[in-house]
């Protein structure tokens, strides 16, 4: 007993030093971003001497637009993505795991296949695409294709999960007379809450993080998101104002933080049962 | 969604016939067809619209010189030869190579070692798993990638804190010996992920075996060697797939990081912000284009040698 507490005391400071080196960082980055300006270097302390809301001020307007506009910009691209995620890929899903159809397994593999395409392999062909189609600098290229089950990942995601609900609850609707939409609505959906909880959580952050397609697909500084407006402050600033970046980065940090603490533990729970990135 | 109905084929539910002993009836082998395809055909539309379609008109584009606002200009297989000697691109290629075998490595190895030393049933278990998860979920951020150079930077956080030992460190970001190390660095900081599917993977192994090998007196390292590892591997061929995949795409450590360049002299220009740099840059989209198609063609290369090497070690239960 004493021996096996011993063990769980080394395990336990072994693990707790890996978590705060690795965490270190970020705490860092949270209280210089209350430093003033010339202390943010001088000081490995992670606690503000003298705390101050100036980085935040300065930084906030300092791109020519103000960060508002690009946090409503991320917000609603992201509420649109999560929306297009949940309803898309939860309609193919139940159609590869229940449904029998000429074909399924081709189209199946090929859903499996997709996940493997490195999406820089379509980005060009489709940002001429999106170009003819006249909707550069606007989020439609951001949005549409997750309407339409672009993100194969939730598909498959969904499918594993659909396929551990017992049959017997849709084939007993079934015989009393229940379509399929209605079985996929009054039975499916219900018992898939953990499986959307966990599309919807990541589609949001993953979204919202995403940097090289809105780099590629707006141009305008009104529809820039959260991480361009980030970016062209590093463009601005060229290292003058250090405070300014560091605040601006902290608040991009927000929102991504906040649905994890909001979600973790399901969302922890849904991706280590379904081995998701 | 009313588009469903669009793509629904043209055979129809099948009539109910009785059942014939020789030939199952082809339509009736499928009974949802409607149903099937009224469920699948946004997805349809989308595999068509932005994965296959575009695929193939990226092969074309590849074969031309084009830069978006004329007419692509047939080249054949111009823009292929034009990569074997272009030096940058062939920097890239090894950038990125050196990038996958060492990042990868390293953060499984991270994910695994965590892992194994959360799974003893420890207390507050859920609070580790959830903060060594955080920094991959932030990972692929602009700002942590800000928060990384302000770190590695000649004046950073590193460097104030090895001067506490009398060191004096070099300019991590600045000096293209030590450059692509930051980026390797951020990667295995990145270990959340696969540590989660570590660790969901060793709670199922059966306990029986650790207890026999307990009663052999196998030692620590022996037991995980010759049954946690074996048993694991489907975890570790998982893991790897998905990790090889991700890290060859990586591209927005290596844009901040740098600036933008692939800086300094082009020891971060991963192979992802090369090809933006030609496609967005410049607008060699032709270019740009055959670069995604080795791309591919590679990564469908790693992941079918991985495939393959799988029989050999992977131990499938059952």
């Amino acid at each position: 007993m004493t021996a096996r507490r011993r063990i769980h005391w080394r395990a336990h400071t072994v693990l707790l030093v890996t978590l705060i080196v690795m965490i270190y960082p970020l705490v860092w980055l949270v209280g210089a971003s209350f430093k003033p300006e010339n202390q943010i270097f001088t000081t490995v302390s992670p606690l503000p001497l003298e705390p101050t809301l100036a980085n935040y001020f300065s930084g906030w307007t300092a791109t020519g637009t103000s960060f508002s506009v690009y946090l409503a910009n991320s917000v609603t691209v992201s509420l649109c993505v999560v929306v297009g995620n949940l309803i898309s890929c939860s309609l193919a899903a139940y159609a590869f795991a229940r449904l029998d159809f000429a074909f399924r397994r081709v189209w199946f593999g090929l859903m499996l296949g997709t996940l493997m395409l490195p999406f820089q392999a379509t980005l060009i062909p489709q940002y001429t695409i999106f170009y003819r189609l006249n909707w550069i600098n606007t989020f439609l290229p951001l949005v549409v294709p997750y309407f339409l089950a672009y993100d194969a990942f939730f598909i498959f995601l969904m499918v594993q999960f659909i396929r551990g609900i017992p049959r017997e609850l849709d084939e007993a609707a079934a015989l009393d007379g229940a379509g399929h939409v209605r079985v996929f609505g009054t039975i499916i959906l219900p018992l898939l809450r953990p499986a959307l909880i966990t599309t919807g959580v990541l589609t949001f952050i993953w979204t919202f993080n995403d940097f090289l397609r809105q780099l590629v697909y707006l141009s305008d500084n009104t529809r820039y998101t959260v991480p361009l407006g980030l970016n062209s402050f590093i463009d601005k600033a060229s290292g003058s104002s250090y405070g300014g970046m560091l605040a601006m980065s902290v608040v991009t940090l927000v929102p991504t933080v906040a649905v994890f603490l909001i979600s973790q533990r399901r969302l922890v729970d849904g991706v280590a049962n379904t081995g998701i990135k | 969604m009313s588009e469903n109905t669009v793509a629904a084929p043209a055979v129809a539910a099948a009539p109910p016939t009785p059942p014939r002993p020789v030939r199952v009836n082809k339509r009736k082998r499928h009974k949802h067809n409607l149903a099937g395809y009224g469920f699948i055909a946004p997805w349809l539309l989308g595999v068509f619209g932005f994965t296959l379609i575009p695929m193939v008109y990226s092969l074309y584009l590849s074969l031309t010189r084009f830069n978006l606002l004329t007419a692509p200009q047939w080249t054949g297989l111009d823009n292929y030869v034009t990569l074997l000697s272009d030096p940058r691109y062939l920097q890239a290629v090894k950038v990125t190579l050196i990038y996958v075998v060492t990042s990868v490595p390293l953060k499984l190895a991270l994910a695994l070692l965590v892992a194994v030393a959360l799974n003893r049933g420890l207390a507050a278990l859920g609070f580790y798993r959830s903060v060594f998860y955080l920094p991959s979920l932030l990972g692929a951020s602009v700002a942590v990638s800000v928060m990384w150079r302000q770190i590695f930077s000649q004046q950073g956080l590193l460097n104030e804190f090895l001067g506490w030992f009398g060191i004096h460190g070099a300019d991590w970001i600045g000096d293209p010996r030590y450059a692509m190390w930051t980026l390797v660095l951020l990667s295995g900081w990145q270990f959340g992920t696969p540590m989660l599917i570590f660790l969901a993977g060793l709670k199922q192994l059966p306990q029986d075996l650790y207890e026999a090998a307990a009663l052999d007196g196998a030692g620590r390292i022996r037991v995980f060697f010759t049954i946690t590892l074996p048993l694991l591997s489907p975890m570790v061929f998982f893991n790897l797939v998905l990790e090889t995949i991700n890290a060859f795409q990586t591209f927005t450590p290596a844009f901040v990081v740098s600036a933008g360049t692939g800086g300094p002299i082009d020891s971060t220009l991963l192979y992802t912000l090369y090809l933006y740099l030609k496609g967005f840059g410049s607008l060699q989209m032709g270019y740009a284009s055959a670069m995604a198609w080795v791309l591919f063609l590679v990564i469908g290369a790693f992941t079918a040698v991985y495939f393959w090497s799988a029989r050999r070690w992977v131990n499938y239960a059952e």
